[in-house]
């Protein structure tokens, strides 16, 4: 690992002007005492301006990593944010990642923070992630004092350029009276609109300058346009469509949750008895356990929603990119229907599927007022009854003879039955993810955390640290698989120091098992680099970071296992060893057909 | 295996009969759905501060935009800047290009200009000196300018639209070009229509408030 702390004192040798004192009313009634609080400013360091506006616009915790670049913004903190809870992480990604879940959980944006050079560049994995699922985050990452940047000083990073691709705004701050504004601002815009992250530079000799200038309260840019209304007369035609088709679908994406949008969602889907599909990020904004739900589409989703997606001839999508993971082949998408697509960002109407009826705006909104606007329930009834038999011709089951080693999905299903309905499950990414997303009943939202986008393994460990902060009430589960867990285990370290409540289950398969999986499946059964025969003992591993470990291998005992897991009153692992020969199906080949989903190897 | 599951194999699943373009829409079986790729003019108005071309160049570049120029300076206003983006790409992909420029937090306002827009292009060119009337009478019917001309070499510059100086740079073709620099183009909507709507308002802004000071708030990227 690189170092992080700079030994390099920069110079701080701007003699701010003194304060004038001419007051501005200028009259000699007022008190000097009077006059002093007038002027008495609340900071007086740029890096305490940085603190003061994450105060003003709310925030309670932070996720970092200390250095030398952004040293002074720790000690504003240590001096005046005492009431700010800081979690030191063990390595910036996942400092990044814990801000993201805990943006999710909590609905404002998660603040993470590193020093310069390799402290912002560990973190970008992390803001790519949040990136490209639309989640709201703040990096502020310490910079080499101004008169050093460009000069390849000490840990010195372009992290504006960096990250400007992978950010949803990025500021490079210049000036100590107006960085808390910056901050405000991009803090503003993390949350705005379609969600995502942004980041602020602050290089040192900015932190460290004097100033006795205030954040203002935290605005948007003013050129900056505010999320349209649904246009009226749009949602009217859209609504026609959707009451008239004889196939109606509704597809809920991530958006759906961002958008608070889930209750609005349900009331509409119940009272015009329309299925719906979810993507993977829109995964609880409709509950898996209603009638109409067909639950998740896509390369790994249940078959049922496939083959409604291949289908359907009137398509209500809400809040999604229309990511290939979900499509496949764009030319066999849902290819017989006419396509409404509401989404709060302009740029992602007819980006990757045409939609014939676009509706721009807020997820809650479109919904609300396409309620308004149906003239009457569509007349599905076969349709309706179409999907309950592609329900039963495709269920989502799995072989479990007890002479077999353990299947991952009943240790899903296991666990989903102990756990109460509003539990959190983060995961990081492989076949794991793709079994708790398909055993798990989601019944609520924003219970579902993942990396869907940027698919980052290693994930699930800090993002439920972050969700376990954000929400110290709810129960949280991290799946995990063997190869995802290794790659950010140290942050075991963290969950043990904050005695946070997650139980973690590692779904062992000594494998990259998703690679292996494709490796077997499209080449020709060469598993290069993807068999992991020498994983530690993650029972013991836990035991070494002061958690608690369990080891799990039999179908006897594992609702004890994970019922003493649960029990335990601080971070537990539980290392589940399962059948290393179980694979991740139905599986739609890449870039395939939706509606040819393959249930086992043979139909691949 | 997976012996749970069921229903019947992929093949012998019943399918739908549509089909969608690469660009997602649907194709009539009647009429299909072809895009061919058109030269768009698209003016942007950006903040004028450091990193803003990068961001419209990474942009373009990341998303594989196909552009054929991209012109930036100053506007009347110290705090903007005018981008003119010359692209060639089928509907749905200007559609995009627009859509995701004005994602871009320094830019202001976007705007597609129509075929009447005015557009102007400048290219400097040096050709070899030995007939230097020539190179004159050719220069005169472009309405160019000579800017250097020496014993071996002439330098000149031609303004126009993009096929006068196509047109130009054929016609030096003949006495051997050395070299040539080429601004790509810039543009602005023709008559009373205004470029982009930002300009617009700020214009209208200035009338009715005369004595307001015409900035915005600074967002400390210097």
């Amino acid at each position: 690992m690189s170092e992080h702390a700079s030994t390099t004192v920069p110079d701080t040798d701007e003699q701010h002007t003194t304060d004038t004192a001419t007051s501005e009313s200028g009259t000699e009634i007022e008190s000097e005492n009077e006059r002093t609080s007038e002027r008495q400013s609340v900071v007086t360091t740029g890096a305490e301006s940085v603190v003061a506006a994450l105060r003003n616009v709310g925030v309670e915790d932070l996720f970092g990593v200390q250095g030398g670049a952004i040293m002074p913004v720790y000690d504003a903190l240590y001096s005046t944010g005492s009431d700010l809870n800081h979690v030191t992480m063990a390595h910036e990604q996942g400092a990044a990642h814990a801000a993201d879940a805990y943006g999710q959980v909590t609905g404002t944006p998660g603040v993470c923070m590193a020093t310069s050079g390799p402290g912002a560049t560990n973190l970008a994995t992390g803001i790519a992630d949040a990136d490209m699922d639309s989640d709201p985050v703040i990096a502020l990452t310490g910079q080499v004092p101004t008169n050093l940047v460009g000069n390849d000083a000490f840990q010195e990073t372009d992290t504006v350029g960096v990250t400007r691709p992978i950010t949803k705004a990025n500021y490079f701050a210049g000036d100590s009276d107006t960085v808390g504004d910056v901050v405000g601002e991009a803090f503003m815009l993390a949350r705005e609109g379609r969600p995502g992250p942004t980041l602020v530079d602050l290089p040192k000799d900015v932190t460290l300058g004097d100033t006795d200038t205030d954040p203002d309260t935290a605005s948007l840019p003013e050129y900056h346009e505010i999320t349209e209304e649904p246009d009226e007369k749009a949602v009217r035609e859209a609504a026609r469509v959707l009451a008239d088709a004889e196939k109606p679908l509704i597809l809920s994406g991530g958006g759906v949750i961002k958008g608070d949008a889930s209750e609005a969602l349900r009331r509409f889907a119940r009272e015009y008895q329309i299925p719906v599909v979810t993507t993977m990020p829109g995964i609880g904004s409709f509950p898996e356990d209603h009638e109409l739900s067909m639950e998740w589409a896509g390369m790994h989703g249940t078959g049922y929603a496939n083959m409604a997606i291949s289908h359907c001839d009137c398509l209500f999508a809400i809040g999604t990119r229309f990511d290939d993971r979900l499509t496949g082949g764009i030319e066999t998408f849902a290819p017989d229907a006419e396509v409404i697509h509401a989404d709060i960002d302009p740029a992602e109407i007819s980006k990757n599927v045409h939609a014939e009826y676009p509706l721009i705006g807020d997820a809650a909104r479109v919904i609300e007022q396409m309620h308004t606007e149906m003239a009457c329930t569509p007349d599905a009834n076969e349709w309706r009854e179409q999907c309950v038999t592609w329900k039963e011709e495709y269920p989502m089951t799995y072989a479990t003879p007890d002479d077999e080693p353990l299947k991952p999905q009943f240790v899903v299903e296991a666990m989903d039955e102990i756990t109460p309905d509003d539990a959190i499950v983060t995961t990081g990414v492989g076949q794991h993810q793709m079994w708790a997303a398909q055993y798990w009943s989601f019944t609520e939202p924003n219970t579902w955390i993942s990396s869907h986008g940027l698919g980052t393994m290693g994930y699930g460990l800090p993002a439920a640290l972050g969700a376990k902060v954000a929400a110290p009430d709810r129960e949280v589960v991290c799946f995990d698989g063997d190869g995802s867990f290794l790659m950010t285990v140290e942050e075991l370290s963290v969950a043990v120091r904050e005695n946070l409540d997650i139980t973690v289950i590692v779904l062992n398969n000594e494998a990259i098992g998703m690679v292996r999986q494709w490796q077997d499946a499209f080449f020709g059964q060469r598993r290069m680099a993807s068999e992991y025969p020498w994983i530690p003992d993650f029972a013991k591993l836990a035991e070494a970071f002061g958690a608690k470990g369990f080891t799990l291998r039999d179908y006897d005992d594992t609702a004890d296992t994970l019922q003493a897991a649960r029990a335990y009153d601080g971070p537990s692992v539980v290392d589940a060893y399962v059948d290393p020969a179980e694979n991740v199906y139905p599986m739609v080949s890449s870039g395939g057909n939706n509606a040819q989903f393959a249930l086992s190897e043979d139909q691949l | 295996m997976s012996q749970g599951l069921s229903g019947p194999r992929p093949e012998a699943r019943e399918m739908p009969d549509g089909q969608r373009s690469k660009h997602g829409i649907r194709i009539d079986p009647q009429t299909g759905a072809r895009h061919e790729p058109e030269r768009t003019v698209i003016s942007a108005l950006v903040k004028h501060e450091p990193g803003v071309l990068s961001k419209v160049s990474g942009l373009v570049s990341r998303r594989q935009f196909n552009i054929e120029s991209l012109t930036v300076g100053p506007t009347t206003n110290p705090e903007s800047a005018r981008i003119t983006l010359v692209i060639e790409e089928p509907d749905p992909g200007v559609r995009q290009v627009k859509r995701q420029l004005k994602k871009l937090m320094p830019v202001i306002s976007v705007r597609e200009l129509g075929d009447d827009a005015i557009r102007r292009e400048l290219v400097v060119l040096k050709v070899h000196g030995d007939e230097p009337d020539k190179v004159h009478a050719i220069t005169q019917m472009y309405d160019g300018l000579t800017l250097d001309a020496g014993p071996r070499t002439i330098t000149v510059e031609i303004t126009g639209d993009e096929q006068k100086i196509n047109d130009a740079i054929d016609a030096f073709q003949q006495f051997g070009i050395r070299e040539l620099a080429r601004t790509g183009q810039t543009a602005l909507a023709r008559g009373e229509e205004w470029t982009t709507h930002a300009e617009e308002e700020r214009y209208e802004r200035a009338c009715t408030e005369p004595s307001s000071n015409d900035t915005e708030p600074n967002t400390d990227t210097k």
